[in-house]
């Protein structure tokens, strides 16, 4: 008997020591980037605030604009008030980036790619209902919309939505179901369809159906259809964010791709907004207000410029005016009633966009 | 706990048991459990409604006739590969061996991009096909590549033991009865590597059923023709739709689970007739 | 025997007499199959990655895995496998123990519990662990109260790797402990050996290559996981990204040879296990052979 306890507490003893070895590796790691940033920061000692961090949630295509953009803002922070800022990116499909922060991701703000995302976590009263009115510009810095990316010289002729529909013409997208940005490439279609025909919605409909039949392969992200585009070499055109589009350009080289604007897309307004619960749990509300109000000087809105992101700021949109045609947009407001009416109309399970790829209908 | 089994004279059935019971509930019994919990928050129309939608059953199909497929050629090529490996010498064998359990290994991002970029019609192995007129990537051909490669170690490392202790005077005998080669084979060896390629076949066809990582790049995700099941859970998800993503990963683990318990009840069953024979 | 079972090669079956084994022309096209079929499906994979990889030399290549997010990443997959990794040994030696040493009711639907997480959708183990301990979650308003973070963290992505993980060892030591019986443990504990006493002198000697072969698997698993540990880990750059997070990460930021590089450093490490491995058994068979005098 004696014995059987002696062995019990052995074990709950090499457990123990175990699992404290464990969490002791993962104190150290977890301490890691703290005292990082501790040991960068003496040199600004005798500032009186201590360095703070913020976690900015965003999707995808915004890796390149964030990354100079976090530069200019700490610098800016720092001259400011004399406070070293460390910004943490986290990139992902917009969807599955919303649904990380409702599930207990702290962060303290949030730039995904459609107001539908935010709206998801403000239903799960982690950010104000209003959040929409807390920046200017329905809390849009930026704008982007969708073009056509296709192949040097256009051997397929591309120049509207109508071409994609052609005999013989393979369209990259990704899909809607998964992807942000695929959801504004659909409506896009589908506004264009409607115009058209003059409001009529079947024929709408038989005009997405038939251009998601002309797409081979649905991958689930923005960059995941760019790369089976670009490097796969699959397809005849890619739809895509224009930052998307002018991107590819720069890092695979102008002389591989052409940029087509159709004569009508969609003002895909990629909106941000501060976590309320989570800046409010850190004490960071300040800084994360300070982050995003600073996206609409005038030094960022050219960091957005130069990032293929249309600027919002009248001034700098001038300056860029060569870089972005101009051509009409639709608005999810004024043309498909808002997100949520969007959503729930084409993209729910069994919205339009189910139905396109049910047998039979 | 004297008496409900036969008394042993080895010490810490207990507390091994006890350790083993409690470790498995908190790692892997109490979290599948929320899918049930979480399922049960659905009534039953909406469940089902969940999981009888066209689109799922069809993305059902798919995982399971490639998932079988993959473990098919994986029984076949896999006990080829533990045949040879076991059996014969040849230069640079003990390499190979190490490299059936690479796909353990390899993140399954990386296979899967890896194999879409051979087998992509601008791949080292697809621009070979193409003019042929044969698709790999983005068909239900690639899926079958990709699974085939996750699902090989299983395979070869559940038969290559078994081959390693076949009793060689049973086949000698049968050799000195006057039987062919092929004879002996079908009629001596084969009996013998029918439970461990069983069971090789089912962890390799579950695990084929799950997999996610590496599909995904290659499959091409087109709605009822090349989309998968676990895809599916990942679609649900993002539409905030966590009821219907556990429902459908309800179905898929009670598939799972019943196939390994099938698979275990068959080696028992075998196992006894061997003690008992 | 002993020792036997677990998946060595040893040299004694393939030296066989020649009625016993085929004909030259049917054992090299075999072979030729066998090494196609390899070369074809796990080859050609490992190949265009460090093709990849060293496209643009060996200076981007160092450039690309010594950086700084590279280095973190590392560092957290190297942590998560030492948490994960011993304390699922410790589980399947006990685990082992008393599935194949004693006898009673349930076994098969035990063995199969420890089997279902080689068969769960890598989705729904990482989904599990949110639907346990997410914001939204059964646990979640208690963590949050008590400011304890699981998923998204460092624990989280432990948890998930341990689940993915969980049988590899077991696996390995169970149907070799149940070929190995009880009675050499048995004769000890008559000769009056105490409990730990017969399972460091009689057990582990006995399993302790085919323990080494699990321990080696589910470390090569541990640290390569992607869909399980994509699902909890929340992806903030230099501090939950874990090597695979890491490779997608930059694969998704065109940064391809740098994404092929990373994931060679994780093909070097499941190298490294695997030659490991491939010592640890040619050490082994030199034991058994030198032991048992080579009665095969």
């Amino acid at each position: 008997m004696k014995s059987k306890i002696y062995r019990t507490l052995i074990l709950i003893a090499i457990i123990a020591l175990l699992t404290a070895c464990g969490s002791g590796g993962g104190n150290g790691s977890g301490n890691g980037p703290s005292t990082g940033s501790g040991g960068a920061s003496s040199d600004a000692k005798q500032e009186s605030l201590p360095p703070v961090e913020l976690l900015n949630v965003s999707y995808d295509p915004t890796r390149e604009l964030y990354e100079a953009y976090n530069e200019l803002f700490a610098e800016y922070w720092l001259n400011e008030k004399g406070q070293k800022v460390t910004i943490k990116q986290s990139h992902g499909g917009s969807g599955k980036q919303a649904r990380s922060v409702i599930d207990g991701l702290e962060a303290d703000v949030v730039t995904l790619a459609l107001g539908y995302d935010i709206d998801a976590i403000a239903d799960a009263g982690l950010i104000s209902p209003d959040w929409q009115s807390q920046f200017d510009l329905n809390s849009s810095p930026y704008t982007s919309t969708i073009v056509f990316l296709v192949r040097e010289g256009n051997p397929k002729g591309i120049k509207d939505w109508d071409d994609l529909i052609k005999e013989g013409v393979e369209v990259i997208t990704p899909n809607p179901k998964t992807s942000g940005g695929a959801r504004w490439n659909y409506l896009a279609a589908w506004g264009y369809a409607l115009k058209k025909s003059g409001g009529d919605e079947a024929y709408a409909q038989e005009f997405v159906k038939e251009l998601f039949k002309h797409v081979p392969v649905l991958d689930s992200g923005a960059r995941g259809a760019t790369t089976t585009f670009v490097e796969r070499k699959i397809g005849d055109v890619l739809l895509a964010w224009e930052n998307e589009a002018f991107l590819s350009l720069k890092e695979f080289g102008e002389d591989q791709f052409d940029i087509v604007t159709p004569s009508l897309s969609i003002l895909a307004e990629p909106p941000v907004a501060i976590v309320d619960k989570v800046v409010d749990k850190r004490g960071t509300r300040e800084v994360a207000e300070a982050y995003l109000n600073y996206l609409y000087t005038e030094e960022a809105q050219k960091v957005i410029g130069e990032n293929f992101y249309r600027p919002t700021l009248p001034s700098v949109a001038e300056q860029f005016k060569d870089v972005f045609v101009d051509v009409e947009l639709l608005t999810i407001d004024d043309d498909f009633g808002g997100w949520r009416a969007a959503q729930e109309k084409h993209f729910a399970d069994g919205g339009i966009f189910d139905q396109i790829y049910t047998p039979g209908s | 706990m004297k008496g409900s089994r036969k008394a042993s004279v080895l010490p810490g059935f207990g507390l091994s048991l006890g350790f083993t019971v409690l470790y498995l509930s908190l790692i892997v019994i109490i979290p599948l459990a929320s899918v049930l919990i979480k399922t049960a928050g659905m009534s039953f129309t909406e469940f089902w409604a969940a999981v009888t939608n066209a689109r799922v059953l069809a993305a059902y199909k798919l995982s399971f006739l490639t998932a079988f497929f993959a473990a098919a050629v994986n029984a076949v090529f896999g006990l080829l590969v533990a045949w040879v490996l076991v059996r014969y010498r040849f230069p640079g064998k003990r390499l190979i061996d190490s490299i059936v359990d690479l796909p353990f290994a390899l993140p399954t991002a990386v296979a899967g991009i890896a194999l879409t970029s051979i087998y992509a019609p601008t791949g080292w192995v697809g621009s070979l096909l193409e003019p042929l007129g044969l698709k790999i990537a983005y068909t239900p051909i690639g899926i079958t590549i990709a699974l085939v490669f996750i699902g090989l170690p299983f395979v070869v490392r559940t038969v290559q033991p078994v081959l390693q202790d076949l009793d060689k005077d049973v086949e000698e005998a049968a050799v000195m009865l006057g039987a062919y080669r092929w004879r002996t084979f079908r009629r001596v060896i084969l009996p013998e590597l029918i439970p461990p390629l069983l069971t090789g076949f089912a962890l390799a066809f579950a695990r084929g059923i799950g997999e996610y990582g590496s599909v995904v790049f290659i499959s091409g995700n087109m709605p009822m023709r090349t989309e998968i099941a676990p895809l599916l859970i990942m679609t649900k998800l993002e539409q905030f739709d966590y009821a219907g993503a556990t429902a459908i990963a309800l179905v898929m683990l009670v598939i799972s689970f019943s196939l390994l318990l099938l698979i275990n009840y068959m080696q028992w069953r075998y196992s006894r007739r061997v003690q008992a024979g | 025997m002993a020792g036997a079972i677990h998946a060595h090669l040893s040299d004694a079956a393939s030296d066989r007499p020649a009625h016993a084994t085929e004909s030259r022309g049917v054992r090299i096209a075999l072979i030729t199959v066998a090494l196609l079929f390899l070369a074809l499906i796990i080859l050609l994979p490992l190949i265009s990655v460090i093709v990849e990889a060293l496209s643009q030399g060996w200076r981007v290549y160092v450039e690309s895995i010594t950086e700084k997010d590279a280095l973190s990443a590392l560092r957290l997959t190297l942590i998560t496998a030492a948490i994960a990794v011993p304390l699922n040994t410790v589980f399947g030696i006990a685990a082992a123990w008393a599935i194949a040493k004693f006898k009673f009711r349930g076994k098969n639907v035990l063995i199969t519990l420890i089997d279902l997480p080689f068969a769960v959708s890598p989705v729904i183990s990482g989904l599990i662990f949110v639907l346990l301990f997410g914001a939204q979650g059964l646990l979640g308003p208690w963590l949050a109260a008590h400011d304890i973070k699981v998923i998204f963290a460092l624990p989280g992505i432990v948890l998930a790797t341990i689940f993915v993980t969980f049988p590899f060892v077991a696996r390995e030591l169970i149907p070799l402990m149940q070929t190995q019986g009880v009675q050499e443990e048995e004769a000890a504990a008559t000769l009056g050996a105490k409990g730990w006493q017969i399972f460091w002198r009689v057990t582990l000697p006995n399993i302790k290559w085919g323990l080494l072969y699990g321990i080696i698997l589910c470390n090569a698993r541990a640290m390569g996981e992607f869909g399980a540990v994509s699902v909890v880990s929340g992806h903030i750059r230099g501090q939950t990204n874990t090597l695979p997070l890491h490779v997608e990460i930059l694969y998704n930021e065109y940064q391809f040879t740098a994404s092929f590089a990373v994931a060679s450093l994780l093909v070097l490490l499941a190298l490294v296990t695997l030659v490991v491995k491939a010592i640890v058994e040619w050490k082994s068979e030199q034991r058994s052979a030198g032991s048992e005098g080579g009665t095969g």
